[in-house]
């Protein structure tokens, strides 16, 4: 990516759906925002690999952030769904208990949702939630039924974020990570850039101007390992090393374990298996897990929850995926294990305070940490864009940008279409009828936009993550030759170089 | 002394009992067809192979070839060498000739696919 | 609808290709093939050994050479190709549609269908391997199309898990490619390819085949740095203490194929759980009239020439049943034929003794190796026909004829049975 400038007024860490919904949410005003990530790609870290849910809110403790985001994040979905193109589905979810005893789990539950503001909970016997979900296991006692609960694509969610806000004029610095944060002298005029031109210098002085209106002035360089950047707020949205960015310029004040989670996700075929998102109460076996479809109609079981050291491990285990396997049998009786395609892992970043953090630091003023964002954080992330964005009102007090445009329209999803759209589509541009992942039906046209589009794929995941090819039950076994060739002829690079992600 | 082969003639792979004496086969027994009785004799004197691969043709794909008898097992190596020595000129046809002689076993190389520029 | 054919093939690999030739043969000349990838010839095109043929040519061709002697045939006789095109749905009704760049998006009815579509390989994901998800680890087939068709070798130090006949064979090529093989560690306690490929693809280059075991780890963030093999005890989990870590840069996976059958479903064809193909009668007919199966797409084969063979059957049965109009000559008479103990499946599940005009195949694996069994078709206590094998294996696909003139004679059921071989 070619930077403009290096210096910005806000520097967002961690191009996840985190920092993807600030960087949205923040692109509504009139400010320069860059968001930087290690990875090639926005949505690497723990937003490529939860469970899709957006949570009804039920589970939160009233009062937390976690149940004043999640509530407002869902009732935001959508909107969102509908203005960045994403596929959301509110489908509902059941929460099941397997004895007499834990009927007054349910009832807590009930009881939080609705102080929490979540509408529609209703208490189903085993005879009601069986009429819902025939395919229930036999143990299963009784279950909530929470109509606003909803699942959706984590991938393009993050993307459509990010994708938008770069339309409204946020820049990303991908391939670029954090290696220090040092306050600047207040009263010092920054020097980042040298030499200077003509144009760096007027947008000096503008700057100067600009802090003289605001009282607000260059604070933080950041240091990567893709040069320098000098910004008057630091947002720090980097998952599990939030504890980490945060030390780097603040006093320790909490800290982030990674809380591993894995998953099996299943072919379409055993997609239809249940229709809501099957929760569990927690039971002596620990907590429980999940079996719900997907937005794009597989079937996903999952996660286990424990907590490790190393937070780039993102491996599977044996135990694991044994775990998932007999924990989600309790729930629904006959799950096509048969039908997996792919299992993977994902870590939570757990903070230590048991809510989210969502702060400016008490010292440390314009260093604003986003941390701890763990479970319900895909489904508070719209309202965390708009939180975070509040409290930048607060510090730099700024004009809306007036060329703003809340819409982006996503990548045609083919495949989806009605035949004679369809027909349409592929007679105005022949690629889309070219297909090249057969299990998932997608087009070489779609695959060209999602390496040719602003902050395209670069990847092979990053294209599978995009337009989804690759994500069948061949798992690219067919198309990862073309589309690798694809990525080579497209990026002007050769077939070693073409790499699966990072 | 008797040594047990598989038969690689065909997909049958018949396991075969072979009689040696002075580095000959003396007996055969366990084949199906006469393949599995002359694999058996070639087997114990001199093991020979087909060779598959590809060589590069000059828009830099690859184009398979074959020998096009078997050679000495002890020479695969070399002959897969020469072969990626070579670069194919388009266009070709399966049984174009690539190398006369390949490293010296009198065996040629010759195309398998067809190929346009 | 936007164009009407006699017969519409879907696929134009070994399998589609026999099938359009001999429906041509039989009289239906407007055939058209929809091929989804550039080329004719299908998955042979990436298998450049040799092997191929010595049953339908008297000759050991290689893929590209076995596949151009249909191609050529398919030329000759004029039949209609379109590749690039993909066939994404088929109703009941045999209306198909297709899309590709060339003619957009079209909907073809067809007075008969025959399924050719091949098979998949089963992927890491599908055999719940634990471990890190980096780079460089491919099933064996994607392997091989990068190596024979793109001329890139993906890595330098191989473990192979699985020893299905590509497994077995890409051993050999990434070696002769100068990489390194180190291993090929196999689930079973027997191999999943034919022995000849063990003895000219793992034997000739010193390559060890680990039976029993399986990979337990699989290291590295982005690039596959490493695997951990271990063996597995009769339950299939495996031993601790027997792990063994190998270094390597790619892990190449041969465990096993799947038809691919997505398209059969959107036309309600019913499919067998065994073969994950479609159930069919001694017609090579699905159970929705009219749509004929054969190849990779019916149940997993061993050998291409029983593709041919199969797919030329399909191919006249289906040009009878458009020259009927579907019309059988005789009342049906339908039997069932199954497996036992042992026997895995059998293909066909159905035969119409009403209606038998030629010889029939019944194709089926086994499930476990037997020595010394005798495998008999019986309709009651009636031996229809036997045959004794020294040894059956998995790995391969068994055949036995019924001969017409003793169809003729049958008159129920008929189970396929074998003795023998501890059973």
């Amino acid at each position: 990516m070619i930077m403009n400038r290096r210096n910005y007024d806000i520097v967002i860490i961690g191009a996840g759906v985190i920092g993807c919904s600030v960087a949205r949410a923040l692109s509504r005003y009139d400010l320069s925002v860059l968001c930087i990530d290690r990875e090639s790609d926005v949505c690497e870290g723990t937003s490529k690999a939860n469970s899709a849910i957006i949570h009804a809110g039920f589970d939160a403790k009233p009062g937390s952030l976690k149940a004043l985001l999640n509530v407002r994040g869902n009732q935001m979905m959508d909107q969102i769904a509908e203005e960045l193109d994403v596929p959301f589905k509110r489908i509902g979810a059941m929460v099941l208990c397997f004895c007499e005893e834990d009927i007054s789990v349910l009832k807590d539950l009930m009881d939080k949702g609705e102080k929490n503001g979540v509408e529609g909970i209703r208490l189903l016997s085993r005879e009601e939630a069986l009429e819902l979900e025939p395919g229930l296991g036999d143990e299963v006692y009784a279950a909530l039924h929470v109509p606003s609960s909803g699942i959706v694509c984590p991938f393009e969610l993050t993307l459509a974020f990010a994708e938008n806000a770069y339309h409204n004029g946020t820049e990303f610095s991908l391939n670029t990570e954090v290696t220090g944060i040092k306050m600047l002298p207040e009263t010092e005029p920054h020097t980042a850039n040298k030499p200077k031109d003509a144009d760096e210098a007027a947008e000096d002085i503008a700057e100067a101007r600009e802090r003289l209106r605001s009282g607000t002035g260059y604070k933080f360089m950041i240091d990567t390992d893709n040069g320098s950047f000098v910004s008057k707020c630091v947002i720090n949205c980097a998952g599990v090393y939030a504890d980490k960015i945060h030390n780097m310029v603040c006093e320790p004040s909490f800290s982030i374990v990674a809380r591993k989670g894995e998953y099996m996700l299943m072919d379409k075929s055993a997609g239809n298996t249940v229709s809501h998102t099957i929760f569990q109460t927690p039971t002596r076996m620990g907590k429980g897990v999940l079996v719900t479809p997907t937005v794009h109609g597989n079937l996903l079981v999952g996660p286990t929850a424990y907590d490790i050291d190393d937070k780039e491990n993102v491996g599977t285990t044996r135990d694991g995926l044994g775990t998932v396997r007999a924990k989600s049998s309790m729930s629904i009786k006959d799950i096509p294990f048969n039908k997996v395609i792919n299992s993977f892992s994902g870590l939570r970043a757990t903070g230590s305070t048991g809510d989210f953090i969502i702060q400016e630091d008490e010292k440390v003023k314009g260093f604003i940490d986003v941390a701890g964002i763990e479970s319900p954080g895909l489904s508070s992330a719209p309202a965390i864009g708009t939180y975070v964005a509040d409290i930048v009102c607060r510090i730099l007090d700024p004009a809306v940008n007036p060329y703003y445009d809340p819409t982006r329209l996503g990548i045609p999803r083919v495949a989806e279409m009605s035949v004679e759209d369809r027909r349409r589509l592929v007679g105005q541009r022949p690629d889309y009828g070219q297909i090249v992942c057969r299990c998932e039906e997608i087009s070489e046209g779609e695959i060209q936009d999602a390496i040719r589009r602003p902050l395209g794929a670069t990847t092979l995941d990053g294209v599978k993550r995009r337009v989804r090819a690759g994500m069948g039950r061949c798992q690219g076994g067919f198309c990862a030759p073309k589309v690798m060739d694809m990525l080579a002829h497209e990026l002007g690079i050769s077939y070693a170089e073409v790499k699966k992600n990072g | 002394m008797i040594r047990e082969l598989t038969c690689i003639g065909c997909p049958m792979g018949c396991s075969l009992t072979v009689e040696v004496e002075d580095g000959k086969a003396v007996s055969v027994t366990g084949n199906t067809c006469g393949i599995g009785k002359r694999y058996a004799e070639q087997e114990i004197q001199a093991p020979t192979r087909m060779v598959t691969t590809t060589v590069l043709s000059d828009n830099g794909r690859p184009v398979p070839v074959k020998t096009m008898r078997p050679v000495p097992k002890e020479k695969i190596f070399e002959v897969v060498n020469e072969i990626k020595s070579r670069h194919a000129t388009l266009p070709v046809s399966i049984g174009d000739i690539l190398i006369d002689d390949a490293a010296g076993t009198g065996v040629p190389v010759i195309i398998t696919g067809d190929a346009d520029r | 609808m936007d164009r009407h054919v006699s017969l519409a093939v879907i696929g134009a690999g070994p399998a589609g290709l026999a099938a359009a030739v001999s429906a041509h043969e039989a009289g239906i000349e407007n055939i058209v093939i929809y091929e989804r990838d550039e080329k004719l010839g299908g998955i042979l095109n990436q298998c450049i050994h040799n092997g191929f043929g010595l049953h339908t040519f008297k000759e050991e061709l290689t893929g590209p050479e076995y596949a151009t002697r249909f191609i050529d045939k398919v030329r000759e006789l004029g039949i209609r190709c379109e590749t690039e095109s993909m066939v994404v749905s088929i109703s009941p009704q045999r209306e198909i549609t297709v899309v590709s760049k060339r003619y957009g998006l079209r909907v073809v009815s067809a007075d008969a269908i025959v399924l050719a579509m091949g098979c998949r390989e089963r992927p890491r994901g599908a055999l719940n391997i634990p471990g890190m998800r980096p780079q460089g680890i491919y099933t064996a087939g994607a392997a091989q199309k990068l190596v024979n068709c793109e001329g890139y070798v993906p890595g330098k130090e191989v473990v192979i898990l699985g020893s299905g006949d590509i497994g077995l064979i890409m051993a050999r090529r990434m070696t002769l490619e100068g990489a390194h093989v180190k291993v090929v560690a196999e689930l079973m306690p027997y191999s999943g390819g034919l022995k000849r490929n063990i003895v000219q693809c793992l034997d000739d280059y010193d390559i060890p085949l680990k039976l029993s075991h399986t990979v337990v780890d699989i290291k590295g963030k982005r690039k596959l740095e490493g695997v951990t093999i271990a063996e597995v005890g009769p339950d299939g989990a495996p031993v601790p203490g027997t792990e063994e870590y190998y270094e390597c840069d790619t892990l190449l996976l041969s465990c096993g194929l799947i038809p691919e059958n997505e398209l059969s479903l959107t036309a309600g064809i019913g499919i067998n759980r065994i073969t994950n193909g479609p159930f069919v009668d001694d017609r090579l007919e699905t159970d929705v009239p009219g749509i004929f199966a054969c190849g990779n797409v019916l149940h997993v084969h061993d050998l291409v020439d029983y593709v041919s063979e199969e797919a030329g059957r399909a191919g006249r049965h289906a040009a009878d049943y458009i020259l009927s109009g579907g019309a059988k000559k005789n009342p049906p008479n339908i039997v069932k034929v199954t497996p036992g103990q042992g026997i895995r499946y059998t293909v066909p599940v159905t035969i119409d003794l009403g209606n038998i005009e030629e010889d029939v195949h019944v194709r089926f694996r086994v499930g476990a190796v037997y020595k010394k069994v005798t495998i008999k078709l019986m309709c009651g206590d009636k031996e229809l026909t036997s045959k004794r094998r020294t040894i059956v294996v998995p790995s391969e696909m068994e055949d036995v004829i019924l001969r017409k003139s003793i169809l003729e004679e049958v008159d129920g059921d008929i189970r396929v049975e074998m003795t023998g071989g501890g059973l």
